[in-house]
């Protein structure tokens, strides 16, 4: 208050100039700074697929960065080599992920220096991943993302998944989008293995059909394939769609 | 020492905090000495990458082959070769190590050799200025290949001071080992030519009769490994020790040396001259 006695307070309760407002609805404890937890996204990625097959596992995810419904970033690859027996593909905020790429790849070469020839297996990132978040989430303070881990160490093939609540799958094929669940249930199941042809013709489809269906997705991909041999990345690559019967899908003008 | 004492005997070289009169820091000096200490490490700057070599002396014939390693890698593409106290030399790997980590985190490519040569030599530098430490004992060679500074080498000493060079040497025999150096040319040979004459060198400046038997450690960093530090492929590297075999047997049969020792795994053979040496 001003001694002339003029009114300074324009409005009451209102948010004052240069100090920290924290408007309706948001909850945790206001005026105390800059929120430093992710409460929601950002730039998102859509569905990360993988499969197993015989000698390898296959990772795609298509090349979209979504800022809520605007198409935003399409060039952008949410697929990484760990190292040469394990690839990892995320979805979700993707400033988490290049955070955790960022990471992952200082850990990668801080292992190489020692020259002792170990290197991170796939269960050893996953399970270090799943900690890392884990520990994360219980501060409050996510990294928001499910990451898809695939490899082949030791003759094994591994493909799991984690993510900022923290299941650990049990299945053989993982998955981010549960509608792909029966194209794909239709060629793995009933089947011990599956060739690497059949794995990368089913991967294609689901990510045609996921083109087709998911509003958030790009037809524009890459695929990750890691076997004995090492991991190979192959991309960006589109599909080929056939709109033919949209003009009769009543309301899709 | 002459010039480190006082009259009443309290000397000038007890702590790296104390100038003598003529202005030396003993500490730094008798640091350098402990280098002299140890074999000998070279490092050579060729057109199209970085060779180290290193004549690492086993103490015991129950060392695992390639234990005690004094090459270390500081990041994917610097590779670094040490002389003196091993202790001192690893703990300064782990600061290069992290200098690169840091750099990369902060500036999101691969740190230029200038720059971390800089950051570590402070490092060591400041170890020389306090009295409640000690200076390391150790020099290093630090080598690396990047594209758009092509292959660095930078030494650094206890002193604190680095330079870059075309080759150097640090360890026992450097003298010897910086004459060698001097008679290549080594600004047109490739990383495959240069590891053959790193590999003579060590051998000539090895000392037979003082040190028994060594290992040759040899690494390289450049176009022949898309600029990764490894060390050099056991082939490579048995065709190089082969070639510095044969130049040092023919240079003492040429200096009239009528003995000639040959290492096979700590077996020695004694040939005369007259038979020519195949191995």
């Amino acid at each position: 208050m001003d001694p002339s006695g003029l009114k300074l307070n324009f409005w009451e309760n209102g948010p004052k100039p240069g100090q920290f407002y924290s408007f309706p609805g948001s909850s945790l404890t206001p005026g105390c700074g800059p929120i430093k937890h992710t409460l929601n996204p950002m730039v998102t990625g859509t569905s990360v697929l993988g499969v197993k097959f015989t000698g390898g596992v296959i990772i795609a995810a298509d090349m979209l960065g979504s800022y809520g419904s605007l198409a935003r970033f399409r060039n952008i690859s949410r697929l990484m080599k760990v190292n040469d027996s394990t690839i990892l593909g995320a979805s979700g905020d993707y400033a988490d992920y290049q955070y955790m790429k960022q990471i992952i790849e200082q850990m990668v070469i801080d292992e190489e220096l020692l020259g002792d020839g170990h290197s991170y297996s796939p269960k050893a990132i996953h399970s270090w991943l799943t900690r890392v978040m884990y520990n994360r989430r219980s501060k409050m303070n996510p990294l928001w993302n499910t990451v898809v881990i695939g490899g082949f160490y030791n003759d094994e093939r591994w493909l799991e998944f984690s993510n900022l609540a923290v299941c650990l799958g049990l299945f053989s094929v993982r998955l981010f989008f549960v509608s792909m669940q029966p194209l794909m249930r239709e060629v793995v199941e009933n089947k011990v293995e599956i060739t690497k042809d059949e794995a990368r013709a089913l991967i294609e489809r689901c990510l045609k059909v996921l083109y087709y269906r998911d509003a958030r997705s790009y037809n524009r991909h890459e695929i990750a394939i890691v076997t004995k041999e090492g991991v190979e990345i192959v991309g960006p690559m589109s599909c080929e769609t056939n709109w033919e019967i949209a003009h009769m899908v009543s309301g899709f003008e | 020492h002459v010039g480190s004492k006082l009259d009443d005997g309290v000397g000038y070289d007890l702590s790296a905090s104390t100038f003598s009169p003529d202005g030396r820091v003993f500490q730094v000096e008798y640091a350098m000495k402990a280098v002299e200490n140890s074999s000998t490490a070279i490092g050579i700057r060729c057109k199209d990458g970085v060779v180290f070599g290193v004549e690492k002396l086993i103490l015991s014939k129950l060392y695992e082959q390639g234990s005690n390693k004094r090459i270390f890698n500081v990041d994917r593409h610097v590779g670094m070769a040490v002389a003196g106290l091993l202790a001192d030399a690893r703990s300064l790997s782990e600061v290069a190590r992290e200098e690169a980590s840091n750099f990369r985190s902060n500036y999101g490519h691969n740190i230029p050799l200038k720059y971390l040569s800089e950051r570590v030599a402070m490092y060591v530098h400041a170890y020389t200025l306090y009295s409640a430490v000690r200076p390391f004992g150790c020099s290093f060679i630090l080598g690396s290949y990047d594209q758009d500074d092509g292959p660095q080498l930078y030494m650094v000493d206890p002193s604190g001071i680095s330079f870059g060079y075309w080759g150097c040497a640090i360890g026992k025999a450097k003298q010897a080992a910086k004459t060698e150096i001097e008679k290549l040319q080594m600004k047109d040979m490739t990383c495959r030519e240069l590891v053959k004459e790193v590999a003579k060198i060590i051998y000539i400046v090895h000392d037979e009769v003082k040190d028994k038997a060594f290992e040759l450690e040899l690494s390289w960093v450049g176009e022949v490994t898309n600029g990764k530090h490894e060390l050099v492929p056991k082939d490579i590297r048995v065709e190089a020790e082969k070639y510095a075999k044969v130049c040092t047997t023919t240079t003492s049969l040429l200096h009239g040396i009528s003995v000639t020792w040959v290492q096979n795994n700590s077996t020695f053979k004694v040939f005369f001259p007259h038979f020519m040496v195949t191995n």
